[in-house]
């Protein structure tokens, strides 16, 4: 149990592959224009990362050391293509938006890490979690993200959300406020760099000053725990 | 009598960051006044505003950085970037693309990267691109010169045009500029010249309208040769070298002259080229800035001679009509390799035996 939850938080926050591993920036920094994009993008690595995780898990006892990276890279391009055909078929209007990226997951670098960090050690069912948990975490940041740049570029959140959900949910459109004059470096590629830039600013102020609290903490349990390893 | 011993380098040139500073901005005075005297009392507010902005802004980052703020604002490089950022703006664009581009210059591209001193690209550049990219529209309505604009707008219209984008009869920006002298429009010479010539006219039907000069556009010469005078005063202040603005201006010159030879009929010419846009207050003011520039006296003729030819591949290949801000932005970005490889040899190292 503490396992999965480790791997939770790995996953989502203190290895997190879009705020500390820094991989699969590519897409990250190309399709958060809008949270539709975003999300649409985040779920289908997610569930890439959780098939592949699966299956390279699953064969990683068969599978040659000194071939193995064409393996993983035959696997994920397999479920890649599954989630393209997918979307074609039923997200047909986010799958023109987002274009060469749904192809390009397959050399999105965090889940051939997973895959070679993680799937390839561990049982099927712990690396589909921790599929999942990184999955989610890389999905939340491109949610964030382009939630920032939406909004800034904009002003508006959910624009879109129809192609991504079905025509019900083009009332999920919110126009936080309206411009004359749309804010174009937001939405922008080099408004993608400064995003996450403040993205990983604002989580390592956070991890400061959880460690500036957690600190004097430390400092009590300092003086019984040289007893404990005396016992030992 | 007291000896004191003090560390080398022992011959100081008595120049504080601030004297830097101030010298800069005189000498930018007389660019601003013959541009104020063409375009009207817009420059002058824009002037103010980035200057507000960019204090406040300075001292709202230094703040939050836990610096002391006063030490660092008064040595006037925030300033210098406000001047350098209003001058480059269209007179009467609105007001929040100055306070936008004062910000961003000031907190992010200089202070989030540690200061003065520590910033990769120039401010005041980086925040032309910025505004330029976001902002098309707004950030090429440069207003016509006032001596082809059939009614001239008095102080208090140029003031409600900037924050109301409309006078108190309601002119817009549009409309006003819509009503110049038959034949001129409103656009920059640079920006005319390059519409003409891909509509398939000779630069010599082009210039043969209203609003060109003798030498470049029509007040755009002047400005420019105002502020080549303020830079001959910085070179003779020593406050710059002579390497950067001479590179770059050598550079330009030489490949519009090349491209004058090749394709006369496209091409507007070399004096065209150094006193049009910003070519003059580019060579001199900011490519010129200490903290981005390159450090060697070698490595200087290379980012100047680069930003030179970059400008005029820009202005005569590129989308945009003028390029001295993408030119010095992307040379920022290739000073550290520059500085790399033009180390000059220290006595006692490095030689070749």
């Amino acid at each position: 149990m503490s396992q999965l939850k480790s791997l939770f938080q790995e996953g989502t926050w203190q290895n997190n592959p879009a705020l500390v591993q820094l991989l699969g920036l590519c897409p990250l920094l190309a399709v958060t224009s809008t949270v539709t994009n975003a999300l649409g993008l985040g779920i289908a690595t997610l569930l890439v990362l959780v098939g592949s995780n699966f299956t390279v898990s699953v064969v990683r006892n068969w599978v040659p050391k000194d071939i193995r990276i064409p393996v993983f890279v035959m696997i994920i391009a397999a479920f890649v293509t599954v989630i393209q055909l997918l979307m074609n078929a039923y997200t047909f209007g986010l799958y023109q938006s987002l274009g060469i990226f749904i192809p390009l997951i397959v050399t999105n670098c965090a889940i051939i890490g997973r895959a070679e960090a993680f799937a390839s050690k561990n049982s099927p069912l712990l690396s589909v979690w921790d599929g999942l948990m990184m999955g989610l975490g890389f999905a939340l940041v491109l949610f964030v993200l382009g939630a920032m740049r939406e909004l800034i570029g904009q002003g508006t959140l959910f624009d879109g959300a129809e192609l991504l959900l079905g025509n019900w949910a083009s009332v999920l459109r919110i126009e936080i406020f309206s411009f004359d004059h749309q804010f174009l470096v937001a939405i922008l590629p080099p408004g993608a760099f400064l995003g996450l830039g403040f993205l990983i600013a604002a989580k390592n102020i956070i991890d400061a000053q959880l460690k500036a609290k957690a600190a004097p903490t430390a400092e009590e349990v300092k003086g019984p725990r040289a007893r404990v390893t005396n016992l030992n | 009598m007291k000896l004191t011993m003090a560390s080398s380098p022992h011959n100081h040139s008595h120049k504080s960051v601030n004297k830097i500073m101030m010298t800069v901005m005189a000498a930018c005075i007389p660019g601003i006044l013959v541009q104020t005297y063409y375009f009207g009392f817009g420059v002058l507010i824009q002037l103010a505003l980035a200057l507000i902005t960019a204090s406040l802004a300075e001292a709202l980052v230094l703040k939050l950085r836990g610096r002391a703020i006063w030490p660092s604002l008064s040595d006037g490089s925030a300033w210098l970037t406000a001047v350098l950022l209003a001058i480059s703006i269209p007179p009467l664009a609105p007001w929040w693309i100055t306070v936008i581009g004062a910000f961003f210059a000031i907190a992010i591209v200089k202070q989030l990267y540690g200061g003065l001193g520590f910033n990769l690209f120039n401010p005041a550049m980086a925040a032309y691109v910025l505004l330029l990219i976001s902002f098309p529209v707004q950030m090429t309505s440069w207003s016509p010169i006032q001596a082809l604009t059939l009614e001239s707008l008095s102080f208090v219209d140029q003031l409600a045009m900037i924050f109301t984008e409309s006078t108190s009869q309601g002119v817009t920006l549009d409309v006003w500029r819509a009503g110049v002298i038959d034949g001129a429009t409103g656009a920059t010479p640079l920006d005319s010249v390059k519409t003409a010539v891909s509509q398939g006219l000779t630069v010599n039907e082009a210039m043969s309208k209203q609003g060109f000069g003798a030498l470049a556009g029509l007040g755009w010469q002047y400005v420019n040769l105002a502020f080549l005078l303020g830079g001959l005063y910085l070179l003779k202040a020593k406050v710059i070298n002579w390497h950067i603005p001479v590179a770059f201006i050598a550079s330009l010159g030489l490949a519009s002259a090349i491209g004058y030879i090749i394709a006369p009929e496209s091409e507007p010419g070399t004096l065209f080229h150094l006193l049009s846009g910003g070519a003059m207050l580019g060579a001199f003011f900011i490519a010129t800035d200490p903290v981005s520039a390159s450090t060697t006296n070698l490595g200087r003729l290379i980012y100047g001679a680069a930003i030179g030819f970059t400008v005029y591949v820009i202005r005569q290949f590129g989308g945009y009509p003028d390029a001295v801000a993408f030119a010095v932005v992307i040379m920022n970005m290739a000073v550290p390799l520059i500085d790399h490889y033009t180390q000059p040899r220290t006595y006692g190292h490095g030689a070749k035996s």
